[in-house]
């Protein structure tokens, strides 16, 4: 299992990343913003991507947008302090498929991402 | 200020702490601020903009900043080096985030942190907009929110 992890702080990539250690995965690269990801997700190949929403250059809601007009089906979560109704809907018609608001416990983040992949795989 | 603007970022705080930091804040008797220095030696620092505009700052003691971070990241950094800002940053960023999602019926967007680390730093806000500090205690020290935002002026006119 392949994840990519954009967002433009490394605080957060490395605590999402030992969430991801302690649930299993460990093939994980990560972008710092979404032009970034956008260059390393066609050599990467991931199988679930972890995307931040305010990030600087490229931002996470822009970046899910290209993503989608090629791609329909690598899972995307939204990990983000935008909490507000509105950029949730906003995110799901871009083509996320699940989302986690910052601040977020451990056991929370596990819980979207074994969600997350769990719906992929029915 | 608007008190409905205040209580968001109390309960922000004491969520994001509480969450990431496992620690609970004890929030102090908010006041105006009357001068542009800084409350202490690292501040993190986000604008607003959209129907609420203006900043919010973060505001520790160096001492009291290496020990929160250490509880946020799991390790120490050296307060002078890339990893300590960018934890201070992200801290700002889930504090203001989750506060301004707090605000009703408001369509308010955030930008990317900027951290300043060194004594007597000044931060200017804009001279229109009062600026409020709520003190903040912690088991680690203390440190002190920022506020300086107001309702945009397209936001008034349509209320």
């Amino acid at each position: 299992m392949k994840i990519l992890l954009v967002d433009d702080s490394k605080t957060m990539r490395s605590i999402q990343k030992s969430v991801l250690t302690q649930l299993g995965y460990t093939e994980i690269e990560e972008a710092c913003d979404g032009q970034d990801a956008l260059s390393k997700v066609g050599a990467f190949e991931p199988d679930l991507m972890l995307v931040d929403w305010n990030m600087p250059n490229m931002d996470g809601i822009t970046f899910v947008k290209h993503i989608r007009q090629n791609d329909k089906t690598t899972p995307i979560i939204m990990v983000t302090t935008e909490s507000e109704k509105s950029r949730v809907i906003e995110a799901i018609k871009a083509g996320v498929n699940n989302y986690v608001v910052k601040p977020f416990t451990p056991d929370s983040l596990s819980q979207r991402i074994t969600e997350t992949l769990t719906k992929k795989a029915a | 200020m608007d008190p409905q603007y205040i209580t968001p970022f109390i309960k922000s705080i004491q969520n994001v702490f509480s969450t990431m930091l496992h620690m609970p804040v004890t929030v102090n008797q908010p006041t105006i601020k009357h001068c542009n220095s800084a409350a202490y030696d690292v501040s993190g620092i986000i604008g607003m903009s959209g129907d609420v505009v203006g900043s919010v700052v973060l505001s520790f003691p160096k001492e009291t900043a290496s020990k929160l971070i250490t509880a946020f990241c799991g390790m120490e950094f050296p307060v002078d080096s890339p990893d300590f800002a960018d934890a201070v940053g992200e801290l700002v960023n889930m504090v203001s985030g989750s506060a301004k999602g707090m605000f009703v019926d408001k369509d308010v967007s955030i930008s990317c942190p900027s951290v300043v680390i060194g004594p007597g730093h000044q931060i200017n806000t804009r001279s229109d907009t009062p600026c409020v500090t709520i003190p903040c205690s912690t088991n680690e020290g203390d440190l002190a929110i920022e506020i300086a935002i107001r309702e945009s002026n397209a936001a008034s006119k349509a209320a």
